[in-house]
């Protein structure tokens, strides 16, 4: 209330000093944001915080948000599922207006979007944060219904996934093996799946020491890999193989009454139990809109994030393709703040804000054991691509560090306690 | 007389409530800092507060971080994706913040 106060103060000293300006003669300018995710909550978080002129609208069908970040320490045994949920009370509070409704489609040129309840709002500037949808049907034998008998966990929502996964770890018998099939490039949380292992291994060596992990990767490589396999060593011997794409790790067909994952050359592994995180694309809001290209996923400016296929919708969080970015809940956040900030200037006729878009992601390998990944990305100088600045960012040091890890493990819990605030807060 | 009067105590006003306008309007390279260190860079357990200190002092251990004079676990890699304008500017915003 006093920012607001504040706020006014200034703009009505303004107004005075100044010549006299038409500052109310527009209305206040609608906002409207999609999606109450990393993205979506940030932007209507950051645009209540910086601009109270602004009129904000946040459209989301959850009453409240389950993250994916920390759902793996869930399945370590390290959270409990309402640790990882959030409410959106602190953003109605902040003057948010919420509406617990599903976008059925939106009308870029008459700037409306229709809900499937019925309703249609219209706004001056669109934040589109969708997520991702999963690509049901790209390994074969592998559809929604299979997913709840082998978990993808990797769309939380109301964290039914998730917790299905945990219950079949805690159902397993000791020496049973647990199989992933690990998606190709690009995806939601590119370190996600070995932090998974990671957590799962930590959960089986305390509970059940007996049992194997085989992780099948349609990739040949991972995001902070040699980190990640030296913690596997030191903390879990070999009780987690890791089998790449160019050893056939690839699974191309799932068979759910057997629960084999079967790979691209014919290999059946049979598992007890079995998480599947599929290849993903932009959420189908995104394509029906027409918004993507034939990646699956959204091209956007990359100054303001507006979608290169439609002019007022800016296009934030794991459902673009931000160059060398990576689909992370911190990248979702710095450039939700972003884009609200383009909105806004694009909105009043001003120009967008300079660009220095941020990443801090933290994997739990194991107890007390963090590691990181840091990345500073802006866009190049004509705008046509985001590179990330060199001699920066990059990965935590390699060799037998315990401080430097017990470090990270606790500031990857800061991190999880300021990013939930800064977006629901 | 009188509208100077206004005029006078409108500018007060707005001048009293400057910090509160430079907090609204954070440079976009201030937010990066809030994911980890909570909101308005108040710290919360496990990364510190950063809000309150010397501008001077914010400046002088983010160029450090910098050139890897100041020991740390991430702040090095962080501290050198920034220019020293924008460590300039983050340091003035989070130095008014009380």
């Amino acid at each position: 209330m006093t920012m607001i106060l504040s706020r006014r103060a200034i703009l009505a000293a303004g107004a005075l000093l100044a010549a006299p300006t038409p500052l109310r003669a527009q209305g206040a300018m609608r906002l409207l944001v999609i999606g109450g995710g990393f993205g979506g909550a940030s932007a209507a978080s950051f645009a209540r915080r910086s601009y109270p002129d602004v009129q904000v609208t946040l459209v989301e069908p959850q009453r409240a948000f389950v993250t994916c970040p920390y759902g793996n320490l869930l399945l370590g045994g390290e959270r409990q599922i309402s640790q990882i949920t959030h409410s959106y009370d602190g953003l109605r509070a902040r003057g948010v207006t919420l509406v617990h409704d599903r976008a059925a489609g939106i009308d870029a040129a008459a700037k409306t979007v229709r809900l499937a309840g019925g309703q249609t709002l219209a706004y001056d500037r669109l934040i589109l944060s969708p997520g991702i949808a999963l690509r049901w049907g790209a390994i074969e034998g592998y559809d929604q219904a299979a997913a709840d008998v082998m978990p993808h966990a990797w769309i939380p929502a109301d964290g039914a996934q998730t917790l299905l996964l945990r219950r079949q770890l805690e159902a397993m018998p000791d020496g049973g093996v647990v199989g992933l099939a690990i998606p190709g490039n690009p995806f939601r949380c590119p370190p996600g799946p070995y932090e998974r292992i990671s957590m799962i291994a930590h959960y089986l060596k305390r509970h059940k020491p007996r049992s194997k992990i085989i992780a099948l990767d349609a990739k040949e490589g991972f995001s902070k890999q040699g980190l990640f396999q030296d913690g596997w060593r030191a903390l879990y011997g070999d009780m987690i193989e890791w089998v790449p794409g160019n050893r056939d790790g690839k699974v191309v067909k799932i068979d759910v009454a057997e629960r084999v994952l079967e790979t691209e050359f014919g290999t059946r592994h049979k598992v007890d139990v079995a998480n599947v995180i599929p290849p993903q694309s932009a959420a189908a809001l995104a394509a029906e809109t027409g918004l993507v290209n034939d990646s699956g996923w959204v091209p956007v400016n990359t100054r303001t994030f507006e979608a290169r296929a439609a002019q007022g919708i800016h296009v934030i969080g794991d459902a673009n393709i931000p160059g060398p970015m990576p689909k992370s809940g911190y990248v979702a956040n710095t450039t939700a703040k972003q884009a609200v900030a383009s909105a806004v200037a694009l909105h009043r006729g001003q120009t967008p804000p300079e660009a220095v878009y941020f990443n801090t992601c933290y994997s739990h390998v194991g107890e007390n054991y963090g590691i990181s990944v840091v990345g500073i990305f802006r866009p190049n100088a004509d705008g046509t691509a985001i590179t990330e600045v060199p001699n920066s960012g990059g990965v935590s040091p390699r060799g037998d560090l315990p401080e430097q890890r017990r470090a990270e493990a606790i500031y990857a819990d800061a991190w999880y306690d300021s990013i939930t605030r800064s977006m629901f807060g | 007389m009188r509208p100077n009067a206004l005029r006078g105590s409108i500018l007060a006003l707005a001048l009293a409530a400057l910090p509160m306008a430079a907090r609204a309007q954070a440079p976009l390279a201030a937010e990066g800092c809030l994911g980890c260190h909570g909101p308005d860079g108040r710290g919360v357990t496990g990364a510190g507060a950063i809000n309150g200190r010397d501008r001077a002092e914010l400046i002088a251990i983010m160029l450090a971080f910098r050139a890897n004079e100041r020991p740390g676990t991430i702040m090095g890699r962080i501290a050198r994706g920034y220019t020293e304008a924008e460590i300039a500017a983050v340091a003035e915003h989070f130095s008014r913040i009380r």
